[in-house]
């Protein structure tokens, strides 16, 4: 079921949180909304949900227009960063909270629950509170009291933001399998890029109230729109008005055209990836990412003076 | 360390000892004198007809006063917590009102617009509707000085929770009122039922407001704090300290409650 936002413009108090926003999500995908934090990416999902209303612009759910539709009757799932677990019920009656609202058979719902704890990991805790379960299996039992209701879109706000950063890798891992196995549409909201390009098939990247560039991982690291989201995507350098990527510079032992002096200040070994720190003649710095192998074959020592050159900087006129 | 429990050990006599002074003692004193000479002139003091009339009043006072505050704690908890309005900060210093001002004045206050020649009690007496002097002033009266204690103790655990629960609930098709009775309720129940206990033991307790606007009917709008005063004046010891024990039989029992709630609220 896809999702057309148009114009989206929110306001609180002085702060404007949405600027103009339009996005659209095709039917299935698998989306991020990624931004830092204060850049209107969970306002722009709270208003999808009809948690938020906006001030002015459309919401197109499925072909219908909700944009004034209370979050009851959008069809969607939600699922919030710190869980939002109701903590007096079991997991069992969590994840049944849905159907028992829509009054469902007791056997359906015991089925319907008893499939998605075993979807999701839990089976066996059915009987538990969600006080007893650690921070992943809360965040996974939320997803499956989310998805009892059958929404036609999942929206995810922050999903790992509070878990350590292994259960936050599991679980993203687990996120794009149960995407593949579940196939319903689905938003998430993060601010880690490699979170956003490990996961979602079209990243949507956010600042300051409005949609800066959407586009695939690929897209957005190797035609950036302007330097917010080149710089935001992934490690820069900057020389003059150009940026470059760390992995987009050459060392060289001997001066050739368009190449700069530059002394080695540190060199930081990180198993495969060799990180090479420089300071140029004018005292500024700049690092460089090359492989082990190039590493060693260029037999670089700390003080040593080299040269430097950037191929494939990018100059992004102001904006 | 010894001396780190040499201090712990005199913080804890001073405590204890202190409580023992101004509580134990007395409240002790009270059931030792009424029992001093057996239970047969307890038994025909309490069961006289005025004295059950009293214990009847009481309860009535409690029935009634308890759930009209707790809705109305609910309600107002939810108003200052989740809303913005203007008079809010008005709303929030009239509720401590009963706490700041004594229970005497609460009670002409009471009289003033509600007697005979009251402000509205001109109009309601010739209407029929006595309210001084009668039930309906009595439970006005014990609903206003019992009425803080709900609001105190839910709104703080309504700002504790917090609305993404309820937001949960509202995106998985549950409505407002759905919501409120299976999610905000459930989630502030500790607080609510804390709350009610000390509204109850208030209300049980109540003498000085009910006393200025019951007109201490003996048999007709006196309740058992009034009785035991009224019994104490009249020189009947007996009496007064038996009506004592009824009444705190009652709040024992309601701190009884209290004390099993607060060790489930601790483990949540």
């Amino acid at each position: 079921m896809s999702i057309i936002v148009e114009g989206a413009t929110k306001r609180f108090g002085d702060f404007l949180a949405l600027d103009d926003v339009s996005i659209e999500v095709p039917d299935g995908s698998l989306t991020a909304l990624l931004g830092p934090s204060g850049s209107g990416k969970s306002t722009l999902l709270r208003v999808i949900a009809g948690l938020e209303l906006p001030d002015e612009g459309t919401v197109t759910i499925s072909g219908e227009d909700a944009s004034t539709a209370p979050p009851q009757k959008r069809g969607v799932g939600f699922v919030f960063q710190h869980y939002a677990a109701f903590k007096h019920m079991t997991v069992f009656d969590n994840v049944a909270f849905g159907l028992t609202i829509r009054k469902r058979p007791t056997d359906e719902i015991k089925r319907r629950v008893d499939e998605l704890l075993g979807l999701v990991h839990l089976d066996g805790l059915a009987g538990r509170y969600p006080t007893q379960l650690s921070g992943g299996q809360r965040q996974r039992m939320a997803l499956a009291r989310a998805l009892a209701v059958e929404p036609k879109v999942l929206l995810l706000d922050e999903p790992f933001g509070a878990l350590d950063a292994k259960v936050r890798e599991e679980l993203r891992t687990w996120l794009r399998r149960l995407h593949d196995e579940v196939h319903v549409t689905t938003i998430f909201v993060t601010h880690d890029q490699e979170e956003a390009m490990d996961v979602a098939e079209q990243l949507v990247v956010m600042n300051e109230g409005r949609v800066e560039q959407t586009g695939s991982a690929v897209e957005l690291y190797e035609q950036p729109a302007n330097e917010f989201v080149m710089s935001f995507v992934g490690p820069v350098n900057r020389i003059g008005d150009a940026l470059v990527r760390p992995h987009d510079i050459d060392i060289l032992q001997e001066r050739e055209e368009g190449s700069e002096e530059a002394q080695i200040e540190r060199i930081v070994h990180l198993g495969f990836e060799v990180r090479v720190e420089f300071t140029l003649g004018d005292g500024r710095h700049l690092w460089v990412q090359i492989t082990r192998t190039q590493a060693d074959q260029l037999e670089l020592r700390e003080g040593e003076i080299v040269f430097i050159r950037p191929t494939r900087a990018k100059v992004f006129s102001a904006s | 360390m010894t001396s780190n429990r040499r201090s712990r050990v005199t913080m804890r006599t001073i405590a204890l000892g202190y409580l023992a002074v101004l509580l134990v003692l007395p409240v002790g004193f009270v059931f030792y004198r009424t029992f001093q000479h057996g239970l047969a002139p307890v038994w025909s003091s309490i069961s006289q007809p005025d004295a059950l009339h009293a214990l009847y009043l009481t309860l009535v006072m409690v029935i009634v006063a308890v759930p009209l505050n707790a809705a109305f704690g609910v309600v107002c908890a939810l108003l200052l917590v989740r809303h913005d309005f203007r008079g809010k900060a008005l709303l929030n210093g009239l509720i401590d009102l009963p706490f700041a001002v004594s229970p005497v004045i609460i009670g002409l206050s009471l009289v003033l617009v509600y007697g005979e020649s009251g402000w509205l009690g001109g109009w309601l007496t010739g209407n029929g509707f006595q309210i001084i002097f009668a039930l309906p002033g009595m439970v006005l009266a014990t609903v206003f000085v019992s009425l803080p204690f709900v609001v105190r103790e839910v709104a703080p655990v309504l700002k504790e929770i917090g609305t993404e629960q309820e937001q949960a609930a509202s995106t998985l098709g549950a409505s407002g009122w759905q919501t409120f009775w299976r999610v905000t309720l459930p989630a502030i129940r500790w607080g609510l039922a804390y709350g009610i206990v000390l509204s109850t033991a208030r209300a049980l307790g109540e003498f000085g407001a009910v006393s200025i606007v019951s007109g201490k009917l003996v048999g007709q709008t006196e309740t058992l704090p009034l009785r035991v005063d009224n019994q104490f004046q009249n020189f009947d010891v007996t009496g007064a300290y038996a009506a004592a024990v009824v009444l705190a039989v009652l709040a024992l029992s309601t701190l009884f409650a209290m004390s099993r709630i607060q060790p489930r609220e601790l483990d949540r």
